[in-house]
């Protein structure tokens, strides 16, 4: 029986602007266990990052604010945990990959600076010597298939194309062998040729490792590929998860459902055909299910309550009336 | 309502509604207003309006600040205040001709060494823009007001004739950066004439620095006019220009502090709202770092 | 490599430009109606008197041919004759240079460091009531021309609280060091005279400050902006999920990063308190350039006209390419742009 390794239990987030505050993440569920490639798939602007960086505490805080909910990590809450005890965590159990590897990327120090930085702090209990650090680093350029590690070590990242960019990110946040990786959308920056390399690459490493992973991602094709279980969010909510075959062959959500629609395909119908509507206003978002105002199937309880999660079969949860027994 | 105008008048009123939320903005705007009323209407407002030519009352000399002279009198019996309100005149009047020789000279000279970039134009115009702004233009205004005859219309011209540079350097790195987009190519391939690409499709995308610039242009345009003034290039007296006032009145610092410091705020009043007033236009329009 | 490259493509440009403000200058002062030779004779000197000394300055002959005899002495660095002092322009600048290069330098350094600890002080409590002090002065200080500040500071510590001297660079009681460098601060430290050096340094206070106010208040500004917007960015959170400690973060990969703005800025601001230092010298009395310069103006003395300009304009020149060396220093993007392999 697999361990539990992440929690999420009813995560709530807002972000105070100047006109009010933005009801990001309206209670947000999640669970991982040890081991697995989980998917979290979503439009852009549904709170994907905002999961991701409050799993790692690293959201800006004055705007932002964790209102409601536990972080389980290993059965210790992260959101009740002083600052000390996070960055510990944060150096041995969990890493992650952003989206845009030049934005994460500090632009006036070399990547050996930072790289060297991330590992000498994360294993700071091992007492590594300069020497070793530097080993490390040139290893985990060389894992992520890296040609000439000692130049790239020495060079900024603008004189490094986007692909040695992130890979660079990975190689960082897999130097530090931690338990749970999270990768933001890490191909979407990238050209699509090289996009399917990362991707590869990524899953070798992880496997490898032994790293639980969460892959942030708005493409389905990705997701179908690369992920065991995957959660599909809308506009802070997750609305369902299920074994990704599961999902692909039997999508029970009505967003879901619009969602695998709107993917082109060479057999069947041929002609995509989007979701009517657009994403709700964050500042007032509609009441009961956020998706309601856009579901061909709407009835007159989703919008007055949120619908709980009814179970459809093995790890097949949905949040939609629908469904109700 | 024609198509494109209906369009045009959402976008300004989508504007004017950020605008209003900021209250620096507000704040900036209210001030300018007033400043343009008070110059405006200085003969109606100014409480001794005789007072700005020259008149001579040497009972009530060197008066301090009372409820009979809000701002006290100078030397020659001249209430301050009533001098300030002309003053604005003066100031605002440079500020605008200025604007008006230097902005239309510069901004095309930009578009076009910008559209032509690489070409010998190009190469002219940006090394004699490279020449003005060698020198830092408070030095370079005085020079060449030192060499003409101090007067206001000759600083006018000096001012300007350092001005333009400034406006054909910004409008050129957006103009330079902008000519390789695809609308500018299109508009080439269909047969549009220089005149038009360069009036037509560059300039509409340099209005919000343009007029980011203008607005905080005013305040430094006439800082430095009365700077001008201060060292006896600009105004000549019996003239109420604020410049020369602070001039004047530094001579009888510090017992009489009030002949030289009401002008001084009268100075930074000016400049703080011009600088409001832009920096909401600023951000009001959303334009980068000019 | 690349560097000594940049650096002479940078010094010919300036180079050009300086002959460029030359010409224009020289132009623009031989073009002023009136006669030069006569005015600095005054108005009861024989007209033979006056011819020859029209032939000796070269009027008589076409524009360009007097400016191939002034550029001529220029090089050497003979600017010929004062009109107005009556002695040679280079030796009035040797003697009116220091002073100003003191107080610039007293200026730059207060504005620089003042500023960037102000930004950084600003970010650091974002929003709450020191920030909100800093940016409330600092816009102040930005609105306000230096000669106001000068005229104020005279007014309040000049005179009402008399806590500091309103004239000159050193009190009349006291001697002057010996000349090594011309900036009264250093060559009294140098010689062991430390209250020629505390008077040199009280002398040097209203008006250095005066001047430095304005970009301290835009360097505040633009160091707070550029921080709290690089707070922001993905690098700083990545850094702080590696488990980086928050004061190593803040002192290092933030601050690098953050200052390049700064920098840049810093060049230009210098430049314009060069312009506002003609007023402040003037009102100060300070024996500088700037006071001799507006002396030679309003008396409009065109070969020492033409000198300050050029030398004014050299500095500002230097001043500028220093900045951008040390830009590029900080910032790879700028060092390296040129070599990016896509």
């Amino acid at each position: 029986m697999a361990k539990v390794l992440l929690d999420i239990r009813d995560l709530h987030v807002r972000f105070n602007v100047y006109g009010g505050s933005l009801k990001v993440l309206n209670g947000v569920n999640l669970l991982m266990y040890e081991g697995e490639k989980v998917g979290l798939v979503g439009e852009t602007g549904c709170g994907k990052t905002t999961t991701a960086k409050s799993i790692l505490k690293i959201l800006p805080v004055p705007p932002a604010k964790i209102t409601k909910g536990h972080i389980l990590f290993k059965d210790r809450d992260i959101l009740k945990m002083g600052e000390r005890e996070i960055r510990n965590l944060h150096a041995q159990e969990i890493s992650m990959i952003f989206q845009d590897p030049t934005a994460a990327l500090n632009p006036v120090f070399t990547i050996g600076d930072q790289l060297m930085e991330a590992i000498k702090y994360s294993s700071v209990h091992d007492g590594l010597s300069k020497r070793e650090i530097y080993r490390r680093a040139i290893q985990s350029l060389q894992d992520v298939a890296l040609p000439d590690p000692a130049r790239i070590l020495e060079c900024y990242p603008v004189q490094l194309s986007g692909g040695m960019r992130q890979r660079i990110c990975i190689a960082m946040a897999l130097a530090t062998r931690s338990q749970l990786l999270i990768a933001d959308e890490p191909t979407t920056s990238l050209d699509v040729t090289i996009q399917d390399q990362v991707l590869r690459l990524l899953g070798v490493l992880v496997q490898e490792k032994e790293t639980s992973t969460i892959l942030i991602t708005h493409s389905l094709g990705i997701v179908r590929e690369w992920t065991q279980r995957v959660y599909v969010m809308y506009a802070g909510n997750m609305v369902e998860t299920a074994h990704t075959d599961d999902l692909f062959e039997r999508p029970l959500h009505p967003y879901t459902q619009g969602l695998l629609k709107a993917v082109p395909k060479l057999t069947g119908e041929g002609i995509a055909k989007g979701i009517e509507g657009r994403i709700p206003d964050y500042l007032n978002p509609p009441k009961g299910c956020r998706f309601h105002p856009r579901c061909p199937k709407v009835m007159a309880m989703c919008s007055k309550e949120r619908p709980d999660f009814f179970v459809r079969g093995n790890n097949h949860l949905v949040s939609c009336f629908l469904y109700k027994e | 309502m024609h198509p494109e105008l209906a369009l045009r008048w959402e976008k300004i009123k989508k504007s004017w509604y950020k605008f209003s939320k900021n209250p620096l903005s507000i704040i900036g705007a209210s001030i300018v207003l007033v400043i343009f009323c008070i110059a405006v209407f200085a003969p109606l407002l100014a409480p001794y309006p005789e007072h700005a030519g020259s008149f001579v009352n040497f009972e009530d000399a060197s008066q301090p600040p009372s409820l009979t002279y809000l701002f006290g009198t100078d030397v020659f019996g001249r209430d301050i205040m009533s001098r300030i309100f002309f003053g604005f005149r003066f100031s605002l009047t440079m500020g605008v001709v200025v604007i008006t020789l230097a902005a239309p000279v510069g901004i095309t000279l930009g578009l076009i060494a910008g559209y032509m970039k690489g070409s010998f134009v190009d190469t002219l115009i940006m090394r004699l823009t490279d020449i003005f702004v060698a020198v830092p233009p408070l030095v370079l205004a005085l020079a060449v007001c030192s060499i003409l005859k101090p007067s206001v219309f000759n600083a006018m011209m000096a001012v300007s004739l350092m001005w333009w540079p400034w406006y054909c350097r910004m409008v050129y790195g957006i103009s330079s950066s902008i000519k390789n987009e695809f609308f500018v190519q299109a508009a080439e391939v269909t047969g549009s004439g220089k005149g038009h690409i360069i009036f037509r499709e560059i300039l509409p995308n340099c209005y919000g620095p343009i007029f980011t610039k203008i607005s905080l242009d005013m305040g430094w345009v006439i800082l430095i006019g009365s700077a001008l003034s201060f060292v006896g290039l600009g105004a000549q007296p019996p003239t109420p220009d604020l410049g020369t006032m602070v001039a004047d009145g530094g001579k009888y610092m510090p017992d009489q502090w009030w002949i030289a410091v009401f002008p001084a705020f009268a100075i930074m009043f000016i400049v703080l709202g011009f600088n409001l007033l832009g920096d909401g236009i600023r951000d009001m329009l959303e334009v980068e770092e000019v | 490599m690349k560097f000594l490259l940049f650096f002479s493509r940078r010094l010919l440009h300036s180079i050009f430009v300086l002959l460029g403000l030359s010409i224009l200058v020289f132009f623009i002062a031989r073009v002023m109606p009136g006669d030069p030779a006569r005015m600095a004779l005054g108005p009861r000197a024989p007209e033979t008197v006056v011819e020859k000394f029209r032939e000796e300055l070269h009027l008589d002959k076409p524009v360009y041919v007097q400016y191939y005899y002034w550029l001529r002495g220029a090089i050497r660095g003979d600017f010929g004759r004062s009109l107005f002092t009556k002695r040679r322009v280079s030796d009035d600048i040797r003697e009116f240079f220091p002073a100003t290069l003191e107080l610039m330098v007293f200026t730059g350094i207060i504005m620089s460091v003042a500023g960037i600890f102000l930004g950084v002080a600003s970010a650091r409590y974002a929003n709450k009531w020191p920030d909100n002090v800093v940016r409330v002065i600092s816009y102040l200080g930005v609105c306000t021309p230096a000669f106001v500040f000068a005229i104020l500071f005279l007014l309040v510590f000049g005179y009402i609280l008399n806590l500091l001297p309103t004239i000159g660079r050193l009190s009349p009681w006291i001697d002057r060091p010996a000349q090594i460098t011309g900036f009264i601060t250093i060559d009294s430290l140098i010689a062991g005279n430390f209250t020629a050096f505390w008077d040199g340094l009280k002398h040097l206070i209203m008006p250095g400050i005066a001047l430095s106010l304005g970009p301290m208040a835009q360097e505040a500004r633009i160091t707070r902006s550029s921080m709290t917007e690089n707070l922001q960015r993905d690098f700083i959170a990545l850094e702080r999920s590696q488990a980086i400690p928050e004061r190593v973060i803040m002192s290092k990969y933030l601050m690098r990063i953050s200052i390049i703005p700064t920098v840049s800025v810093l060049g230009l601001d210098f430049a314009s308190q060069l312009g506002w230092a003609f007023l402040v010298e003037l009102i100060f009395n300070w024996p500088g350039l700037s006071r001799y310069g507006i002396n030679v103006m309003l008396h409009k003395d065109l070969n020492a006209i033409v000198a300050v300009i050029m030398v004014i304009g050299l500095l500002f020149l230097i001043v500028n390419i220093v900045v951008d060396i040390v830009v590029a220093g900080l910032d790879p993007r700028i060092r390296l742009g040129a070599e990016r392999s896509k």
